[in-house]
């Protein structure tokens, strides 16, 4: 089991209405799960729970076993950077970092990560050069640009390469292909998922667009799952 | 440490308002360090500028304004004192030598000075440097001069030169004693004291100037030429001050207090050492009150710079995001922010440092022909290291005001990409 939620209530500010009210969610290794909710639905929300980046009012979260919610915020967030991946929706990328620099960030502030990397392919850098050539991406050519000039097609890309770098348990991706058309959106789709297989990795992909769902293993609605229900009627697109 | 990496990049990548900002800030902390390097330059070149002179003695007012004429050549005597005064206490028990000095006439901006030949035995500078001679040496006829080194150079005169002293000592004179023209016999080498910027005569040379003078005018229908001068006795009915060397220093207050109660004229003797830490108290008022403006620079600078760090810090909400999803705890959000301020400080105190040596650089020869301080370039003195080290200091602890708000945004927000 990958991610397992027992009766989680989530709100953001103490006092206030919860977010997120969840009895019950598995998820198992090596699956590829889509989450649906309208906008406003705690898609993000959930996902940061799941990260590890806050803490449950109630009840426990799992990841890999591990009870996040009972871990100190220091514990967490090294928790995060040696198992998680993150995708999201748009501004991928620190725009003073290099494409390079970039992908190879979770190395820096994960040490299992990057001796996965180096385990690899010798070192980050040549793990990162790795997973950029099989996204697509000549780094040669684009080494030298800002990431900042970066078509955001690329960029979602660039993106893939820093989540998978040094072999995360899981991915998360959030709004992934909401910036990009509808072609762009296949192909990304198709890496995502490709790369995703090859290194066994879980995934856990969150949109409002109904219509991508049927990509993945499973689908599920986070308005049934969530008995708060939370989503603003009339606001999803 | 990889934090002060990013810090280094994000700072890079903003190069234009983060060059400006470095730029106000190495201003300041070039403008800080240089009113110390004056303050402290100047104070050692007052103090080099006389030694082994015992008591300077004048008519009696201030002990500053007696050691800023005197020494320094700065300012004009109210009085003069009487030959006979300079004789009497010549005589006095432990004094050893005496030095005549007189002022009050200039030539094309420099000072002159009548004195004695004993000036060149007895005069010390730098603790223990005599004055050494160039070219030539101390005066052999009445009509003589002996010229600092900044003269000569400045005016171009070399030995056998003819000069015409004006009289007053201001810049430009319209009364000239150009009857009576002085032959340069002898050229100093530089100290890097007022005495480069002297025109040595003898007493008697400076007597001759004057002889058909009353009054401080030509008398009308009396010219006396320097020939006819020559033959006349030119000892000095008055001197502006002198110079005193004692062969026991321990007697030094014992014949300053006989000087001062002298009952025949009011005269003032002072120990130049003294009076010169006077001169200091007297200053550091506006001392102070310079490297207080000097501080409120720097402040502004960094100032400048907590602006512009806390002014991104809204436009980077989705760079904290990212770093947080890769792992970086609150804590690192926390030091990339106040690794920036430091970046910031220290770079811009070491811009500040190297834009000191190039105003020096080019500064250097301006100053020293203008005020006559000579700015020596040398490596920043324990003092700078310390004014630096707060500079950088207070510039890094500033960073603590957006270090603490990108902290608590960056805990608010979590992984939400919001704007
Ligand atoms: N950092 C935060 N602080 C306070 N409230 C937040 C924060 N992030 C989200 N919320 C609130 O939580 C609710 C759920 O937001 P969330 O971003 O999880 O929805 P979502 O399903 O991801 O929506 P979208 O599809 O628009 O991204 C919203 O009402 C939002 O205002
Ligand atoms: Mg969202």
């Amino acid at each position: 089991m990958i991610v397992e939620i027992d009766r989680v209530r989530f709100a953001w500010k103490s006092g206030q209405r919860d977010i997120l009210d969840i009895t019950r969610l598995e998820i198992t290794a090596g699956e590829r799960v889509f989450i649906e909710g309208p906008s406003g639905s705690g898609k993000s929300t959930l996902f940061s729970l799941l990260g590890g980046v806050v803490r449950p009012r109630e009840g426990t979260v799992r990841v890999l076993q591990a009870d996040i919610s009972q871990m100190p915020a220091a514990r967490r967030d090294r928790f995060r950077a040696d198992h998680i991946g993150f995708v999201f929706q748009m501004f991928n990328l620190v725009p003073y970092l290099s494409m390079m620099d970039n992908v190879v960030l979770p190395c820096r502030f994960s040490h299992r990560r990057f001796e996965r990397a180096q385990t690899r392919s010798g070192s980050p850098e040549a793990e990162a050069r790795r997973l950029l050539v099989r996204l697509g991406l000549e780094p040669a050519e684009l080494l030298a640009r800002p990431v900042t000039e970066l078509s955001i097609g690329q960029q979602q890309r660039v993106a893939i390469a820093r989540a998978l770098i040094g072999a995360p348990e899981l991915i998360m991706a959030d709004e992934p292909t909401s910036a990009l058309d509808e072609g762009t959106r296949k192909r990304f789709l198709q890496v995502l998922s490709e790369q995703c297989d090859e290194a066994g990795v879980s995934l856990l992909f969150a949109s409002h667009d109904t219509r991508l769902g049927a990509l993945f293993d499973r689908r599920i609605s986070l308005d049934e799952l969530n008995r708060n229900g939370a989503g603003m009627p009339g606001q999803a697109p | 440490m990889a934090m002060v990496r990013l810090a280094l990049r994000s700072v890079f990548s903003r190069r234009v308002t983060a060059g400006l900002t470095l730029l106000a800030i190495a201003i300041s902390v070039a403008m800080l360090l240089g009113v110390e390097k004056v303050r402290r330059d100047a104070r050692g070149a007052f103090a080099n500028t006389i030694s082994g002179t015992d008591l300077v003695v004048g008519a009696r007012s201030g002990a500053i304004q007696l050691l800023l004429y005197s020494v320094f050549r700065i300012g004009n005597a109210t009085n003069n004192i009487s030959w006979e005064t300079y004789q009497d206490i010549g005589g006095f028990p432990r004094v050893l030598w005496t030095v005549p000095i007189s002022l009050g006439d200039s030539h094309r901006g420099f000072r002159v000075m009548g004195t004695s030949s004993a000036y060149f035995e007895h005069y010390r500078y730098a603790r223990t440097e005599t004055l050494q001679f160039g070219s030539g040496g101390p005066f052999v006829d009445v009509f003589d001069a002996v010229l600092g080194a900044e003269v000569a150079d400045r005016l171009g005169y070399a030995l056998e030169d003819r000069i015409i002293v004006s009289h007053g000592a201001g810049d430009v004179s319209f009364v000239e004693h150009d009857d009576k023209p002085f032959r340069v016999a002898g050229i100093l080498r530089p100290t890097g004291t007022p005495v480069d910027r002297t025109v040595h005569v003898s007493v008697q040379g400076f007597t001759a100037m004057h002889v058909d003078w009353m009054a401080g005018a030509p008398m009308p229908g009396l010219a006396i030429t320097a020939d006819e001068a020559r033959g006349m006795d030119l000892t000095p009915k008055t001197i502006t001050a002198f110079l005193v060397g004692l062969d026991r220093k321990i007697a030094i207050f014992d014949v300053q207090r006989r000087i001062n109660d002298y009952s025949e004229e009011p005269v003032l003797a002072i120990i130049p050492g003294v009076a010169l830490q006077e001169l200091w108290d007297l200053m550091s008022v506006a001392e102070n009150l310079l490297r207080f403006v000097s501080a409120m620079v720097v402040a502004t600078g960094l100032l400048g710079m907590l602006t512009v760090i806390l002014s991104s810090l809204e436009a980077r909400r989705r760079e904290m995001a990212v770093l947080r999803s890769v792992g970086a705890r609150p804590l690192h959000v926390f030091a990339l922010f106040m690794s920036e301020a430091m970046v910031f400080a220290l770079v811009g105190a070491a811009a500040g440092v190297v834009l000191l040596y190039v105003a020096l650089l080019v500064g250097q020869p301006i100053v020293a022909r203008e005020f006559g301080l000579h700015l020596p370039i040398a490596l920043p003195g324990p003092g700078d290291w310390w004014i630096i080290a707060a500079v950088v200091a207070a510039g890094t602890a500033a960073g603590a005001v957006p270090a603490i708000r990108a902290y608590r945004l960056s805990l608010a927000d979590g992984l939400s990409m919001r704007i």
